[in-house]
């Protein structure tokens, strides 16, 4: 590295270079040590909101898991420690909400993959009117779920709505199941587009030569899915599936509106409203909330495991 | 990103998907849009196309202020939390793009963990959090909030952004005798504005889109939200169901974001996809 003076002048002048070991942690440059300040000045406002409306209720919300609070007897307020958990993991309703969650996260996202993946083939594969497409998909996207689930809602409505005549005047949202059915349907719409956009960014990654030589070499058009687009995806669809499976497990807006819980029908986010705004239950609502935090960063540790390297936010982000 | 040669059946194939996806799309939608000319006597016959127009819906809803001023609330909220976080989440944005600092994994860790995190899992502790200070049914009551969960999806999606900026123009301009104001005000603004415009483009519609929140953390009109308003509305008599003016404001919310994200169609694409692929 010596061999030549000039080279290692450029080498120390560029605070890119990788760190040489001892000599650069021992003294920080000025330079350096300036741009860690303007580094953290910067990301203090971000950090501080971020903190106060996240970190602070969390932690408020395990302390008031641990207290018996009834807005309705305010004065019988008292530290009881785990029995709200005990409450809630022996109650049927926290098991049933639960069993509907993830019946309606894991049918939704696994369907929202397929068609997402479907969505996303047809627009980039298409030759024409692909804008038209795009245009298309991103209504879904834009539209307020709110809004969207009383269309929903409105259609199944026996007498007044197109798809229940179109199913014999039938009424699912009055059953189980049928409502359940209703409520995935109009999250699977809401959802695909967004689903297929995020893979179609994967798709334009995979190197289209990679694709020709394999069918030079006489590989399906299944196989080349199989054996080159998928695992060449397989990071854009993990990414896809973590968040859709966690915006799902959260559902709230289009049960709220298709059933509001009715017959069995309820999320655990359903459960946690209902028992602060109708109950008025602080403490069942806390210990609502802290579950239903723990199921979903159980559900992320799985898929970052899954990830490996790829992972968001790990060393290697932002060098592709 | 020419494709592989297609045969006079395949484009066949693709052009009948082309019309199954635009259907799926668009059929949601125009029965709303229909549901909302309908008469009342029209509401009860499940045709999808109006046996009988009416403007009727639209002039209840518009007509008072049990909805005009949830939509004045929804618009002033969404922007002024969307100016907020924007602007801090830039700030973060471009230390995370162009410092060594240590923390910067941490800060990124953080953002990942809200854009995570269960909203109702905020909504106890923030109720009572509210009413203690006095926010509880009130504009920053909601915009706080709004912009903390905008934060992320800001960090991300704007630190791809600036990645992309050629920063040494920077250099070249100050070289060229520019101040570092100037050089910021004429060379990088111009190069960042687009990242900016896509990143708060999507942080409004998350705000729009909003309604656990906005339920939760408001009591009356006087900051209840449009989404949130629309619960509330009633008939013409006691025992009708307002389905008609519903299904009005439904469009009114709707139809002017539709048109808005068709015309930054590119852009939205381009912001949805940078944060979540390249990283």
């Amino acid at each position: 590295m010596s061999a030549t003076t000039p080279a290692t002048q450029v080498v120390t002048g560029t605070e890119a270079a990788p760190a040489t070991g001892r000599r650069r942690r021992a003294a920080l440059s000025e330079g350096a040590r300036a741009e860690r300040r303007l580094g953290w000045m910067l990301c203090a406002p971000a950090v501080v909101v971020m903190l106060a409306v996240t970190g602070y209720p969390l932690i408020y919300a395990i302390y008031l898991s641990f207290e018996r609070y009834n807005l309705e007897v305010p004065q019988a307020i008292k530290f009881i420690g785990l029995s709200n958990y005990g409450a809630v993991l022996s109650s049927p309703y926290w098991w049933q909400a639960l069993k509907v969650t993830a019946i309606i996260t894991v049918i939704s996202v696994a369907i929202t993959l397929v068609l997402g993946m479907l969505l996303a083939m047809v627009m980039y594969r298409t030759l024409f009117g692909r804008g038209t497409v795009r245009t298309a998909a991103l209504v879904p996207y834009g539209i307020v779920t709110v809004a969207a689930a009383y269309g929903w809602q409105y259609a199944w409505t026996p007498s007044q709505g197109y798809l229940s005549a179109a199913f014999n005047n039938s009424a699912p949202l009055t059953d189980e199941y049928k409502a359940i059915a209703v409520i995935i349907v109009a999250e699977i719409w809401k959802t695909t587009p967004f689903m297929g956009l995020l893979l179609l960014a994967g798709l334009s990654l995979v190197p289209e030569d990679l694709q020709k030589a394999a069918k030079v070499d006489g590989a399906t058009a299944w196989q080349r899915f199989t054996k080159i687009t998928l695992p060449l995806m397989k990071p854009a669809i993990l990414v896809a599936l973590l968040f859709r499976t966690l915006d799902s497990f959260r559902i709230f807006d289009n049960i709220f509106i298709l059933t509001d819980g009715a017959n069995n029908t309820g999320s655990v986010s359903l459960l946690g409203y209902d028992n602060l705004f109708n109950a008025l239950n602080l403490g069942i609502g806390s210990t609502i909330s802290i579950l239903i935090f723990i199921c979903v960063a159980i559900i992320a540790v799985l898929f970052i495991k899954g990830f490996g390297t790829a992972a968001p936010g790990s060393d290697n982000l932002g060098r592709r | 990103m020419a494709a592989v040669t297609t045969t006079p059946r395949q484009k066949t194939g693709w052009g009948v998907a082309n019309v199954v996806v635009i259907a799926l799309a668009l059929i949601p939608v125009l029965w709303m849009v229909s549901l909302s000319f309908k008469t009342p006597a029209a509401i009860l016959d499940p045709s999808f196309i109006p046996a009988s127009w009416t403007w009727g819906n639209y002039h209840q809803i518009l007509s008072t202020s049990q909805f005009l001023r949830p939509l004045v609330n929804s618009i002033g909220i969404g922007l002024i939390a969307t100016v907020f976080a924007v602007a801090l989440a830039s700030m973060a944005a471009y230390a995370v793009a162009r410092l060594r600092f240590p923390g910067k994994g941490v800060l990124i860790g953080m953002a990942l963990l809200i854009a995570m995190f269960p909203q109702i899992a905020l909504v106890t502790p923030m109720f009572n959090i509210e009413r203690a200070l006095g926010l509880f049914n009130t504009w920053p009551g909601l915009i706080i909030p709004y912009m903390a969960f905008g934060l992320p999806l800001g960090i991300y999606t704007l630190s791809a952004f600036f990645r992309e900026i050629p920063w040494e123009l920077e250099k070249a301009a100050k070289v060229d005798g520019a101040t570092p104001f100037q050089a910021f005000v004429r060379v990088i603004a111009p190069l960042a504005a687009p990242g900016m415009v896509t990143t708060a483009i999507l942080v409004f519609l998350a705000c729009w889109n909003d309604f656990l929140f906005a339920i939760s953390f408001t009591s009356t009109i006087s900051s209840r939200t449009a989404p949130a308003a629309m619960e509330y509305f009633s008939g013409s008599s006691q025992f009708t169901v307002p389905t008609g003016p519903i299904a009005a404001a439904a469009c009114v919310i709707t139809i002017p974001i539709i048109v808005f994200v068709l015309f930054f169609q590119r852009r939205i694409v381009a912001g949805l996809t940078s944060g979540a692929v390249k990283g």
